[in-house]
């Protein structure tokens, strides 16, 4: 209905009766810096609030020093040699838990971003901000309420034990000694609850705007509703679907309160040592080259991720 | 036969059975905060339900040093979200209503901040403020706020500036509104849900962050998710989860006013 309303509405404007005023040159001279009088402020603040720090960022970790004695800038590239010597298992399970919690994200995500835009009816609203609630409470407290949910005594984790999930769990690696808390599973549940929305929200917008006709023609056209699906449905999901993994995986990768709060000193991920580097250990070249090698690893997988699931390859 | 039983009826419903029990996974923590305010735990830790009490309740400020965080976060939240509504909104009009040099430059420099990891960004501030010799505290934690909060308002409020329909800003100015009359009376009042929706997203992304928060503050400019985080090695006071409670009624009630409020405007 809205797409006639819309083509409607072209036709009317296209002769062009009521637009702009007529002395539109003599506007634009006065006009012309407005666009940049109305950025100058936020710009301002996100270039020296932002862009500078990370040249700071990047000097800091090429120096050497103490915090006492200050620090000189003397291209010391070993720091990243043996910060990455040392901290490389925590970097890796930092994307392999984001990268897993990104796929649970989008398994169970996906579902309910197909039920809200297609089968809630009148609910549609309802369900939104069910989606979104769970933002209103503090998400450290959320998270507080995990230990809780998956502490030894809670009836979770004696349903794990009675279905056998438990046994499951323990095969794949993901937890030990017949416990939830403080294990993989326990951070990787963790990450993939706190990061759902950014997964369900990107992916509902882009089902919402689905044209209902395009599958009513492939049902004419005598497609099954799996196959509507699979030709249809999903490709025209796929840019909610990549703007909902890189919405998940790059906050998940920086992420440490889960690992911290769920996990156990097995499961500690690259924010946890960054964070401590920085403010226990003081070693500020050290920390400044992990965060460095953070940003650019996540620059790097995500450009990598883009340019390929901007072609065929993806679908 | 096959088709017309149990097994039709979970083929047609399955995705709705699956949405339901994916909204159970994201809010049983908010019922196990609700459920756990009632508590009297035995220890310094809410975690076993022990018995019903309502004393947190009666009593919410009783935990030393929360009630001082919660006033430092709702003070950091309410300048934050002025500051970055104010500052996003002037960009997000020169983004929406103009074309001028550096366009791509600009959008590039405002989605940064969104792509970056929360640990990178507190991390680079604070090599930034030791740097420049800049004391911790208040202040550079509402720069920081400012600065995280500014490019999600941006990207909302230039949604709904994009969302406009222009015969609305033609027809008034068909009925000889001037520039500025037009925008007072017709631009900015349709933009304006938009705002306050980037106002609320920023007041409650600067509430809620702990990460960059951390790196930016001092020993005594501590604020709530900070006074959390200590209370989880040190003990967790049923106060926490009265105020989890709070959060999620006012908010849901904030939320279903709104909603009201529009319907009832679409209505008419």
């Amino acid at each position: 209905m809205s797409a006639v309303a819309h083509g409607g509405a072209t036709t009317s404007v296209a002769p062009g009766a009521g637009g702009p005023p007529p002395d539109a040159a003599a506007e634009k001279t006065g006009r012309r810096w407005t666009p940049y009088l109305l950025l100058l402020p936020g710009m301002l603040w996100l270039a020296i609030f932002f862009a500078v720090p990370m040249v700071f960022l990047a000097s800091t970790s090429l120096q050497t020093g103490s915090l006492e004695q200050g620090y000189v800038l003397t291209f010391h590239f070993q720091t990243y040699v043996d910060a990455l010597q040392s901290y490389w298992p925590q970097f890796l399970r930092s994307f392999g838990y984001a990268a897993t919690a990104t796929i649970a994200g989008a398994l169970i995500g996906y579902p309910l971003a197909y039920a809200i835009a297609f089968k809630s009816g009148k609910w549609k609203n309802f369900l939104l901000v069910l989606v979104i609630a769970p933002f209103f409470t503090s998400f450290l407290i959320r998270t507080l309420a995990w230990q809780t949910i998956l502490s030894n005594s809670s009836p979770v984790v004696k349903f794990f034990q009675v279905t056998g999930l438990m046994d499951v769990l323990q095969f794949l690696g993901l937890t030990s000694n017949d416990q939830l808390m403080a294990s993989k599973f326990a951070v990787i549940a963790g990450l993939t609850y706190n990061f759902l929305p950014f997964m369900v929200l990107p992916l509902y917008a882009s089902l919402e705007r689905l044209d209902p006709r395009l599958l009513e023609a492939a049902g004419d056209l005598y497609a099954s509703p799996f196959t509507g699906f699979r030709k249809i449905t999903f490709p025209l999901s796929l840019p909610g679907l990549v703007a909902g993994t890189l919405l998940t995986f790059i906050p998940a990768a920086g992420d440490y309160i889960n690992s911290k709060l769920l996990g156990s000193t097995n499961t500690t991920m690259i924010g946890q040592v960054i964070d401590g580097q920085f403010l226990r250990v003081l070693d500020y070249p050290t920390a400044a080259a992990l965060s460095f090698v953070l940003m650019l690893s996540i620059v790097l997988l995500v450009s990598i991720y883009v340019r390929r699931a901007g072609t065929e390859e993806l679908v | 036969m096959r088709g017309q039983g149990p097994v039709s009826w979970l083929r047609e419903h399955v995705i709705a059975l699956i949405a339901a029990l994916v909204f159970q996974y994201m809010l049983l923590p908010n019922v196990v905060v609700i459920l756990f305010s009632f508590n009297k735990p035995n220890g310094r830790f809410n975690y076993e339900w022990t018995k019903f009490s309502v004393d947190a309740w009666l009593h919410p400020c009783a935990a030393p040093g929360m009630c001082q965080s919660l006033a430092l976060s709702l003070r950091i939240g309410l300048l934050a979200t002025i500051g970055a509504t104010v500052l996003g909104t002037l960009v997000a009009f020169a983004l929406a209503r103009h074309r001028f040099r550096g366009r791509s430059g600009t959008n590039l420099l405002i989605f940064l901040p969104m792509a970056t990891p929360e640990v990178v960004m507190g991390s680079s501030l604070l090599t930034l403020f030791v740097g420049l010799g800049l004391p911790l505290g208040t202040n550079t934690i509402l720069i920081a706020h400012i600065m995280f909060c500014m490019s999600f308002v941006v990207v909302t409020v230039k949604a709904r500036i994009s969302g406009l329909d222009a015969r609305l800003e033609q027809a008034a100015m068909d009925l000889y509104a001037n520039e500025r009359q037009t925008f007072m009376r017709v631009t900015l009042p349709l933009v304006a849900p938009g705002i306050a929706a980037a106002a609320l997203l920023s007041f409650s992304l600067s509430f809620d962050d702990y990460i960059i928060t951390n790196f930016n503050a001092s020993s005594s400019s501590v604020t709530f998710p900070m006074f959390i985080w200590g209370a989880a090695s040190r003990g967790t006071p049923v106060q926490i989860n009265v105020i989890g409670t709070m959060m999620f009624v006012l908010a849901l009630a904030a939320v279903g006013g709104a909603q009201l409020v529009s319907g009832r405007r679409k209505r008419a």
